[in-house]
């Protein structure tokens, strides 16, 4: 099943006042299998998107079409069974268990009790799989941490076996290893059923890690592309531009324009280059291409592992990167 | 489908092995423990008062028979069936009303009259009995259990009226919270009207009105019981369906309509039957307070559960067994006295729920 929009414009309306529109004539598509991330500044319209998306706001004008089928039109027992959402905060319901939690996913195929088969079951324990949730099912959801109840909520989403699931910034309340597991959960999803995925996202790294393609949101519109293209053609860096930050082409994220400091070169590209390299970005000071008047390496011997600082000639020996950094700033001002 | 099965089988944890926690903690057994306790209130009910009737005389009385004495067939048949029927259909309406709020608003401090209901009700009573007319106030002395129809009356129509309003409301506004903002706001304005009735009211008027506020079972006659009856069953009907939608709602409004409820219908369905359940029982018995608010806490505390498929039931019958208990103690067995029913069920039930809400809070700080 494919998700698309037809002329849609998104925004709100006012009473006695013009329509905010905050996008328009948006013609998107969004198909079975893939996992597309949809970035922006703040404020710029990206739940107003999926919320109309998803049916819950209506469109400003447009459409937004199910396999053809207008989703305005769709009763919301049928939407509930070919759509799914995820939003931001995970709700802490008391006394209920995350396996109900799971279960209420079956709302749309079960009968008026909501009363679970045995295929209900099935489905609930394959989806409390998916997410690697297992453990949590018998405990309750009010005492769980944010990753986890958003592990549930996604299981639930699953449980609905929609074709399309939305999710609204599901990372942003979690701490960072649980950022990348979700995106690598949902990378997951979308490559092993056909589940489509749109998923609207702050982590710009996770994003152009994992996803499939990008729908970049700015004020020009939404450009549509895989991350790589997007990034070489210079539309992330666009879209993202603001004062003292620039997108860094060859690092793949975004950076402090760095400051007219000293240039420094360090040799090697081992695992101790790259983070004195990260250490003197942050410290302000540019990175050299070839030798020059300042170098620091990292030397491995017999003494232990070492810094060496050689500013014009001179040699000087640092245990830590703090400590040539240090040195460094001492001799440079 | 297949697939998803066998990958299910293949998983770390069977299906068997998590179905059982599904109700982890919840205890659904008690819904027959409660049946059992309400039972036994009922006869109590009908056996305890100011005179003591013994049990066999009663199962004879309501077979069909006639008692030893014929007071007792009188007393049991024109005041105490009466009496405890309004009581148990009053705790059930106003237990599940206040699961509906709650759950509805998301807000454990709900209760079935933040929409408006009572005060419409008070409102229509303070008319009847302050309005400085003379009229009324002779018609009030002078018909006895007119006057007590007029009331009833008057009350009925001020609690249809406020729930009319807040459906016609219910259908327009976006959002629960607009809602009970709305409602709240109306119960203070109508609640200011009501104080300047009073402000004006001769003192013997007051007292009529006050003693309406302190509710009571005991008002409502033989003859009216089906039309109580009626309302409560009706409501009680209209709620059964929403099990689901409730279910749903746990989550809040916008993951309920993502699973495919219909949020206009459910919230239109929901203030009908709260309306159904709540405005006939402040018409007949008077604004009861507590009971609404405590009998979802003590329910949900009680099966540990919040699965409106359990709870639903649970707030009937807990709400039935409170507000029977509560009747008994208020008649105080063995004596004339009779005390103001909102005041035992707020003296005797706030502690009661002060614990199950401190116990079920530990362990979630």
């Amino acid at each position: 099943m494919t998700l698309r929009s037809r002329d849609l414009s998104i925004g709100y309306r006012r009473r006695g006042r013009p329509d905010v529109v905050l996008a328009r004539a948006l013609n998107l598509c969004l198909r079975p299998g893939e996992l597309v991330g949809l970035l922006g500044p703040n404020g710029i319209g990206k739940s107003t998107l999926l919320s109309t998306l998803g049916g819950g706001l209506q469109p400003l004008a447009g459409q937004v079409l199910l396999d053809q089928r207008d989703i305005a039109r769709l009763k919301p027992q049928e939407r509930a069974r070919r759509l799914s959402l995820v939003t931001t905060a995970a709700p802490r319901p008391r006394l209920m268990s995350g396996y109900a939690l799971v279960a209420l996913g079956r709302q749309p195929h079960t009968d008026w009790l909501g009363r679970l088969t045995a295929d209900d079951r099935d489905i609930i324990a394959w989806a409390l799989d998916a997410v690697n949730g297992g453990e949590l099912a018998g405990q309750p959801v009010a005492e769980l941490s944010d990753g986890q109840r958003q592990k549930l909520m996604i299981a639930r989403a699953l449980a609905q076996q929609s074709d399309i699931m939305l999710l609204d910034e599901p990372t942003a309340f979690l701490d960072l290893p649980r950022r990348i597991e979700t995106m690598a959960l949902l990378k997951k999803l979308a490559g092993t059923t056909r589940l489509a995925i749109l998923v609207s996202t702050h982590d710009l790294d996770l994003a152009l890690r994992n996803c499939d393609r990008l729908w970049l949101m700015s004020q020009a519109g939404i450009k549509v592309g895989a991350p790589e293209d997007l990034a070489l053609d210079g539309s992330l860096g666009a879209t993202f531009r603001a004062e003292g930050i620039h997108f860094d082409q060859r690092r793949g994220s975004f950076a402090l324009d760095a400051a007219a400091g000293q240039r420094v070169y360090v040799p090697g590209d081992g695992e101790h280059a790259i983070w004195l390299r990260r250490a003197l970005a942050r410290a302000g000071y540019a990175l050299a291409d070839r030798p020059g008047q300042i170098e620091i390496s990292h030397q491995q011997n017999g003494h232990g592992s070492n810094w060496h600082l050689r500013i014009n000639g001179d040699t000087s020996r640092h245990a830590t990167i703090e400590a040539a950094l240090k040195a460094l700033e001492r001799e440079t001002t | 489908m297949s697939q998803l099965a066998g990958q299910a089988q293949a998983g770390s944890f069977s299906r068997d092995r998590l179905h059982r926690r599904e109700y982890a903690g919840a205890k659904p057994a008690l819904l027959l423990l409660l049946l059992a306790l309400l039972g036994l209130l009922l006869l109590l009910s009908l056996a305890l008062g100011s005179a003591s009737i013994p049990l066999d005389q009663i199962v004879t009385v309501l077979l069909g028979g006639q008692a030893d004495h014929q007071s007792w067939t009188n007393i049991i048949l024109k005041f105490r069936l009466p009496k405890t029927a309004t009581a148990a259909l009053a705790g059930m309406a106003l237990g599940v009303s206040g699961l509906l709020m709650q759950t509805y608003f998301r807000n454990p401090l709900a209760e079935p009259f933040v929409l408006g209901v009572s005060s419409g009700a008070s409102l229509g009573v303070a008319l009847v009995v302050l309005s400085s007319g003379a009229a009324s106030g002779a018609l009030l002395a002078g018909l006895g259990l007119a006057g007590d129809l007029l009331l009833t009356a008057a009350a009925g129509a001020g609690a249809a009226l406020s729930m009319t309003l807040v459906l016609l409301v219910a259908v327009r506004v976006r959002s629960g919270v607009t809602l009970l903002v709305l409602g709240l706001m109306f119960g203070y304005l109508v609640g200011a009207m009501v104080s300047l009735l009073l402000y004006f009211a001769l003192p013997e008027r007051i007292q009529a009105y006050v003693n309406w506020t302190f509710g009571s079972f005991s008002g409502v006659t033989a003859a009216q019981l089906p039309i109580l009856a009626l309302f409560t069953l009706s409501g009680l009907l209209l709620s059964a369906p929403l099990v689901k939608p409730l279910n749903a709602l746990l989550l809040g409004e916008d993951y309920a309509r993502s699973l495919g409820i219909h949020l206009q219908w459910t919230r239109f369905a929901i203030i009908l039957s709260t309306a159904l359940l709540v405005s006939a029982v402040t018409a007949f018995c008077g604004p009861i307070a507590f009971l609404g608010i405590a009998v979802p806490h003590l329910a949900r505390g009680l099966l540990g559960s919040s699965d409106h498929r359990l709870l639903l039931p649970g707030a009937c019958l807990t709400g039935a067994c409170v507000a029977l208990c509560a009747s008994l103690i208020a008649e105080l067995p063995g004596n004339n006295l009779v005390l103001p029913l909102n005041v035992v069920t707020a003296l005797l039930g706030a502690p009661v729920v002060i614990l199950v809400v401190l116990r079920q809070m530990r362990g979630l700080a």
